[in-house]
């Protein structure tokens, strides 16, 4: 185990989507617990050097791991699906009508002030990555259908960005 | 030096065991120093038995410096250099200190840092809070009888990297080791959550003197895991001094004040607020140079009323933070209060509104940041506690950034980033044959490079002459466990490290720090060259007894050859810090640090797969059962 150890083997995690995320959580307090600077305050100075490095890594690691875009997005880097190269394919009319559909709908919801009809659109979309993500699941992790999967994601990538849109929405009309 | 040590029979006489630890609460308006003593954190009093020593600095002509209670007391005497609140000061320029003009000081136009023209010299906020931790280091020194091995020191959550850097500067002015920069809210989740054995999700929320933090963390099984934190770095309890001071120069209808009855009137202004905690009205008195007469009485209600904007302010942040904490405040189990000016009834009713919920006072606000801090600081000093052993995980306040095309913020490192963390990002050159670069470092939310502080410029020379658009530059930005920013840079094709020159918007350079030290030490005894020195030694002994610590217990990951290496640094770097040259003990702890580099990788290595195999007999275990 060094550095360049990937992020599931860190954790001893199998590669997987799906992933038992308490079991996660208490693994990475475990694994953060001996390698953290505050267990090497007084060490010498390369083990406080390896420790800021270990410790960041760990938390790299439980951040991409713990949520599951990230979790997506680095199994497809791991299988060699590069999202980036692949982010200048035009993504399919339908989808891009349906993204601008959503979109108006905040704005118009966001101007009104409409702050219950923000959290209407805010909880179906949310259901709906739910579902999109099940779907991930299943082609990663049971069909090893990469490419499919690298499309899902991609598509998965904008929801996310609305998500947080509608909760930027949400806490402006809060202030 | 020690000849004898009498010890108990069977006891041990390891002078090391015990290793002396502090925690310093470096406050805006008093600061505290602890210790933990038989197990138990405590604040170390005065000569006098009091706990607190006032943040307040009066130099004199002679260029001495008088901290706490005396210069609190004589601030309207000589108000010009009789520095209070500096920790408003740290790392900011002069266009970002609110109130400046009703401020009595002298202050010198030099871009960056603010600085001040005293009695004493002209003084950077840095010098200023240095007097006050002297002044706590020699308070612990006295009382515990003994070199200390280093301290923690809190600063609030929502510090920048600026105000960070300079109260590390400031310890190190006064001849500190900084084991570690605490949050203020962190270190009193610290004494309250080992105190109460309390799981669960915890707000706490921070008002000091100067500085409001909001911090929300979760407590589970030893862990301190911050989720978000927010805040205002400039409110504070001194705000509510001044509603206090504006309401009364408008009632008693008071012409422009000299600054003498300006600090006068503002120490009447906190003694009425602090009055009103507990009594429904308070009388304000004051007698001006002018002959004048200030005789009023402020009331509760109207106490309230003029600070109901300061009140709201403080609950922005809250919402915020319990926003990026992905949670809502009925998910809140309870809510701690720190810092004296939570004693206020109006805060106390807000937070209790808001949370809907009762408050949690049982630790005294004043005290519980230090206590916190000095649990901390034994624990980092390796002294073994009678408690489980607890992990902190914290986060960055703020988002950090690069300025990018047409003034606007890239962000590099979002807010809330549990730290230590790193992020990369990859840079190429605009010009045929371009060797050179400049980054420009921000920290903010804002969207304009304007609208965020500049932390720093680097500039990266030595890039390979390419052609535009070729070199593809690696930038690495690199938070530590202070939550202090670092950047290393280098260029992936060729390899070749970029060297990187780091221009502080408003920190200080490592030359300033060292002119100050020369400054400081001055009228002392030993020098700057001796005490260097010293710190050498001292670096070198920690080195060495980590180092033995490490092979008592790992020996077996080493074969025989390496083994033998090891020792023999140990040695030639026992015998260099013997001796008084400072550069051969140098060498010789470089030496060691090169030859335990792949013995601290085996060990690191060890430690994770024993608690992950750990994990697994546990599970197996529970199974079973």
């Amino acid at each position: 185990m060094d550095l360049t150890t990937d992020f599931f083997s860190l954790f001893e995690l199998s590669r997987a989507f799906r992933l038992n995320v308490s079991e996660l959580d208490s693994r990475f307090r475990d694994v953060q617990a001996q390698v953290h600077p505050d267990r090497f305050a007084n060490a010498s100075e390369s083990e406080r050097r390896l420790s800021m490095q270990w410790a960041t890594r760990v938390n790299e690691a439980y951040q991409t791991l713990k949520k599951p875009l990230g979790r997506a997005r680095y199994l497809l880097e791991l299988a060699g699906h590069d999202l980036q190269a692949e982010n200048n394919t035009a993504m399919p009319a339908d989808f891009l009508i349906e993204q601008m559909e959503w979109r108006e709908a905040v704005m118009e919801a966001r101007s009104g002030g409409d702050h219950h009809e923000l959290e209407r659109l805010h909880n179906r979309l949310h259901g709906d990555v739910a579902g999109r993500y099940d779907e991930v699941g299943h082609l990663l992790d049971d069909e090893k259908d990469f490419a499919l999967a690298t499309d899902r994601v991609r598509r998965l990538m904008f929801l996310e960005k609305l998500l947080s849109e509608i909760d930027d929405a949400l806490a402006s009309l809060e202030n | 030096m020690a000849l004898f040590q009498i010890a108990e029979p069977g006891a041990s006489a390891a002078p090391h065991e015990h290793k002396l630890a502090i925690g310093i609460d470096l406050g805006t308006t008093n600061s505290l120093v602890a210790t933990v003593r038989s197990g138990l954190a405590v604040c170390l009093n005065d000569e006098r038995g009091r706990p607190l020593l006032p943040s307040v600095v009066r130099y004199h002509a002679d260029g001495s410096a008088e901290v706490g209670y005396e210069a609190q007391r004589n601030q309207a005497i000589d108000p010009r250099h009789t520095i209070v609140s500096v920790k408003r000061f740290m790392g900011r320029g002069l266009q970002d200190i609110a109130h400046i003009e009703a401020m009595p000081y002298d202050f010198v136009e030099v871009p960056g840092m603010v600085k001040l023209r005293t009695h004493a010299g002209i003084k950077s906020p840095v010098e200023v809070s240095a007097e006050i931790l002297r002044s706590l280091k020699a308070r612990a020194e006295a009382a515990l009888g003994g070199d200390l091995v280093g301290a923690v020191i809190t600063v609030p959550a929502y510090f920048d990297d600026a105000q960070r850097q300079a109260t590390k500067d400031a310890a190190r002015l006064a001849g500190l080791n900084v084991l570690r920069l605490l949050n203020e809210p962190t270190a009193a989740a610290i004494a309250y959550g080992l105190d109460n054995a309390a799981e669960g999700v915890y707000a706490v929320y921070d008002l000091g003197g100067g500085t409001f933090d909001i911090s929300i963390l979760r407590l589970t099984k030893g862990v301190f895991e911050v989720l978000a934190t927010g805040g205002d770095s400039a409110l504070g309890g001194d705000d509510f001094d001044h509603r206090i001071y504006c309401w009364v120069v408008e009632q008693a209808k008071l012409q422009p004040l000299t600054p003498e009855d300006a600090r006068l009137l503002m120490m009447r202004c906190r003694e009425a607020k602090e009055f009103l905690t507990l009594n429904p009205e308070a009388p304000i008195t004051a007698r001006l140079s002018t002959d004048e007469m200030v005789d009023l009485k402020l009331d509760v209600p109207t106490f309230a009323a003029i600070t109901q904007t300061l009140v709201s302010k403080t609950l922005q942040p809250v919402k915020k933070a319990l926003r990026d904490a992905g949670l809502h405040s009925d998910q809140v189990k309870g809510v701690v209060m720190v810092g004296g000016a939570t004693r206020m009834p109006q805060i106390q009713r807000a937070v209790g509104d808001f949370f809907r919920q009762e408050p949690l006072t049982n630790l005294d606000p004043d005290k519980v940041v230090a206590l916190g801090a000095a649990t901390q600081a034994n624990l980092l000093a390796g002294n073994k506690t009678g408690k489980d052993d607890w992990l902190l995980l914290d986060v960055i306040p703020l988002s950090l950034g690069l300025e990018t095309m047409g003034g606007l913020t890239e962000k590099v490192i979002p807010r809330n980033a549990t730290i230590p963390t790193a992020r990369a990002q990859e840079f190429t050159t605009f010009k045929d044959g371009q060797t050179a670069m400049a980054i420009h470092v921000v920290q903010g939310e804002r969207e304009m490079v304007a609208d965020c502080r500049s932390l720093a410029r680097f500039e990266l020379r030595g890039i390979p002459p390419m052609v535009a658009g070729a070199a593809r530059i690696r930038v690495t930005f690199q938070v530590d466990a202070d939550g202090l920013l670092s950047v290393a840079a280098r260029e992936q094709t060729t390899g070749v490290e970029a060297s990187v020159t780091v221009k502080p918007s408003y920190g200080l350079s490592d030359e300033e720090i060292a002119g100050m030290l020369q400054d400081s030490l001055a009228h002392a005894r030993d020098d700057a060259m001796t005490r260097a020195l010293r710190e050498a030694q001292v670096e070198a002994e920690r080195m060495i007894e980590a180092t033995e610590a490490a092979l008592a217990e790992d020996a077996h990951l080493l074969n025989a050859a390496e083994q033998e290496k090891i020792r023999a640094s140990i040695a030639s770097l026992r015998a260099a810090a013997a001796g008084d040259n400072r550069r051969t003990i140098n060498i010789a702890m470089d030496d060691l640090g090169f030859e335990t580099q792949e013995f601290a990788h085996r060990r690191m290595d060890q430690s994770i797969k024993k608690v992950l195999a750990g994990r697994k007999v546990d599970e197996i275990k529970m199974g079973e059962a």
